[in-house]
């Protein structure tokens, strides 16, 4: 038996009332499962019980205020949880010599070796008596032990068969399926999403649905900038500490692009477009399960060495999950260097509520021709997509033929 | 290292569906997923009634209220009887409260600190009442007896995560309490603009992030605007 006791909430808190029984004497409880709630200063709780077994009498009703650490009920732990006992060759134990609650429906008899069931079913106790360790380790893993077959005396489930369970490829360890959500088939798994996945998901439907998004793809010749790249490449790196990347010279080249033609830089309000006097150029960077697009701000004040600074640091901040507010919002155009991921050029969505983004293709040596011979240049492919509503196609081209003229004709100091 | 609040506001939202998302959140913290959270919404007019609600504290039928445009929840909160409307700043801390004292008493002074706090901004002297949680101000006339109380707070808590959390009154129409007893308590309302502070939503949003964020030690973080590779 365990005691359900009125709980400790707050070193001010001497007692509290107990608002509602989740469960009434004789519901089998779960260890960790809301039982009842209580009520102190305003603030509401839920308390989960201290145990497995069955519900006995309340101690307490509905109403009264009690002091902590007053018995509540108790619970009857019964066969659930009773210390690893005597190996039965009965399958059913008789439900403890403990006194009230009217005994749980006894299990079913031990289950023969029962194919892996193609529907998916509730997760039901299995028949046999449950080692705690059992218990634990089938909790820990997940593993629905209605689909287990135990090998033990009578049918028991063992901490060898929890193991083999593991190895066997057939029926996946789903985690229970919340009751009411879309059933998924034997073969599938459900998860919610996170909230990070839910914002991208609204993000991404809600851009496509304001946007007019058009695309258009230009082949730009890198090998002045990868020159220039290799040069400074190792002093870069022993007097910075961080590599010298292709992306800051990208940003840079926009952030001209930006300055000549400044509807690119801007929004749309209604009817109004809104030009921002400051650049501010917003990076995606992948994170483990999403996206983040942090700004470097006045962008267009900086120098390749400066630009290469914010990236990497907005980058492994973005990482660590350590970005203030205000270095993700206020963005005017962005950039996606989907290249990285070996990507030669995609159709970027725009980060609203911006017009357009561009997104970086992988940089590749490839044979050209030049002058009737055939050369060897550093190309990517530079992929503009913008919104129609506001831009129209010259324009678009205009802006990426500046940035390809920039990068082609590279002629700054990096330093 | 610093603890995170991630700040969201989702502008004028129904009840429910605002009770949806803190639901979600909640879920994902009482997992250890995601951060702490403080959001923002303004609800359409609707009364709620908390776990320890009494009837008798709602003075008006469902019908006469559905009639005046005001929707009934309600509600797994701490408290009793409240109305949520226009002009009134609702905060949802979703909180882990076993990183932050464990400690029910003193996350509601917490509360009630952010309000006293973020009301010294805009020069307004709040105040508590033993026993009487919420926020409190002195109504011109001098006396204790003439408190009107600015805002509510009640809370659930689930394995030590929060939901729910306080309302604020900063333009509020405050003939809609008439259709209730606040709290269950026969003390009168107040607003901001009632006691002639005439502030912007925005900068009471402002001051209450700020001052949640030192009371809570918090470093508090706009939620990410995200954006995107394909």
């Amino acid at each position: 038996m365990t005691d359900v006791v009125m709980p400790q909430m707050g070193e001010s808190i001497v007692e509290g009332t107990l608002t509602k029984w989740l469960k009434k004497p004789g519901d089998k409880v779960e260890r960790d499962e809301p039982l009842f709630e209580i009520s102190t200063d305003k603030v509401d709780t839920e308390i989960p019980s201290p145990a497995a077994g069955t519900l006995g009498e309340l101690l307490v009703q509905e109403g009264q205020t009690v002091q902590i650490n007053a018995v509540v009920a108790r619970i009857d732990e019964g066969v659930a949880a009773a210390p690893a006992a005597a190996p039965a060759a009965v399958p059913a134990q008789p439900a403890a010599a403990a006194p009230p609650p009217p005994p749980p429906a006894a299990p079913a008899p031990a289950p023969v070796a029962e194919p892996a069931a193609a529907e998916l079913v509730v997760a039901k106790e299995p028949a046999g008596p449950l080692s705690p360790l059992v218990r634990r380790i089938a909790r820990e893993k997940n593993i629905d032990l209605a689909k287990v077959t135990g090998t033990g005396a009578g049918g028991r489930i063992t901490k060898e068969d929890l193991e083999s369970y593991g190895k066997q490829p057939a029926p996946a360890a789903t985690p229970a399926i919340p009751v009411g959500q879309a059933q998924p088939t034997a073969k599938s798994r459900v998860e919610p999403m996170s909230n990070m996945r839910i914002r991208i998901a609204e993000h991404m439907v809600m851009s496509k649905r304001i946007s007019a998004h058009v695309t258009t793809v230009h082949r730009v010749d890198m090998t002045r900038v990868a020159k220039m790249r290799a040069k400074h490449k190792e002093d870069f790196a022993a007097r910075y500490g961080m590599s010298l990347t292709f992306l800051p010279f990208v940003a840079r080249a926009t952030a001209e692009a930006l300055r000549t033609f400044p509807l690119v830089n801007a929004s749309i309000d209604g009817t109004n477009i809104i030009y921002h006097n400051e650049i501010n150029l917003g990076i995606a960077v992948a994170l483990e399960n999403g996206l983040i697009v942090p700004v470097i701000r006045n962008a267009d004040e900086k120098n390749v060495l400066g630009l290469q600074r914010s990236i990497v640091d907005l980058a492994s901040r973005a990482r660590a999950r350590q970005l203030k507010p205000d270095e993700i919002q206020g963005g005017t155009f962005s950039i996606t260097n989907f290249g990285t991921f070996g990507s030669v050029f995609a159709t970027p969505v725009i980060n609203q509520p911006q017009v357009a983004i561009l997104g970086v293709g992988t940089i590749e040596k490839v044979p050209v021709v030049i002058d009737d011979a055939i050369g060897i240049r550093s190309q990517c492919f530079l992929a503009l997509t913008f919104d129609h509503r506001l831009i129209d196609g010259a324009l678009g081209d205009q802006f990426t033929g500046k940035v390809k003229s920039v990068l082609e004709n590279w002629s700054e100091d990096i330093l | 290292m610093n603890r995170f609040c991630i700040v969201r506001d989702l502008g004028r939202m129904s009840y429910t569906a605002a009770l949806d998302i803190q639901q979600q959140l909640a879920a994902e913290r009482k997992q250890g997923l995601g951060a702490d959270r403080l959001l923002f919404v303004e609800h359409p007019h609707v009364v709620t009634i908390g776990r320890n609600g009494h009837e008798e504290n709602l003075l008006a039928t469902e019908e006469i209220l559905w009639r005046a445009g005001i929707e009934l929840h309600e509600s797994d909160r701490g408290g009793d009887v409240t109305y949520h409307g226009p002009g009134q700043i609702v905060a949802y801390p979703i909180m882990d409260l076993r990183e932050w004292k464990r400690d029910v008493g003193a996350f509601v002074r917490g509360i009630e600190q952010v309000l006293i706090d973020a009301l010294a901004d805009f020069g307004i002297a709040g105040k508590r009442i033993p026993k009487l949680t919420g926020v409190w101000v002195d109504k011109g006339e001098a006396g204790g007896e003439s408190a009107a109380k600015i805002a509510a707070i009640g809370v659930h808590l689930s394995r030590w995560v929060s939901t729910h959390g306080w309302a604020l009154n900063v333009s509020t129409d405050l003939r809609y309490f008439d259709y209730i007893v606040p709290c269950g308590l026969r003390k009168p309302v107040t607003s901001m603009a009632a006691l002639g502070v005439k502030a912007d939503a925005e900068d009471v949003k402002n001051a209450l992030v700020r001052r949640f964020g030192q009371v809570f030690e918090f470093e508090m973080q706009a939620e990410p605007a995200l954006s995107f590779v394909h």
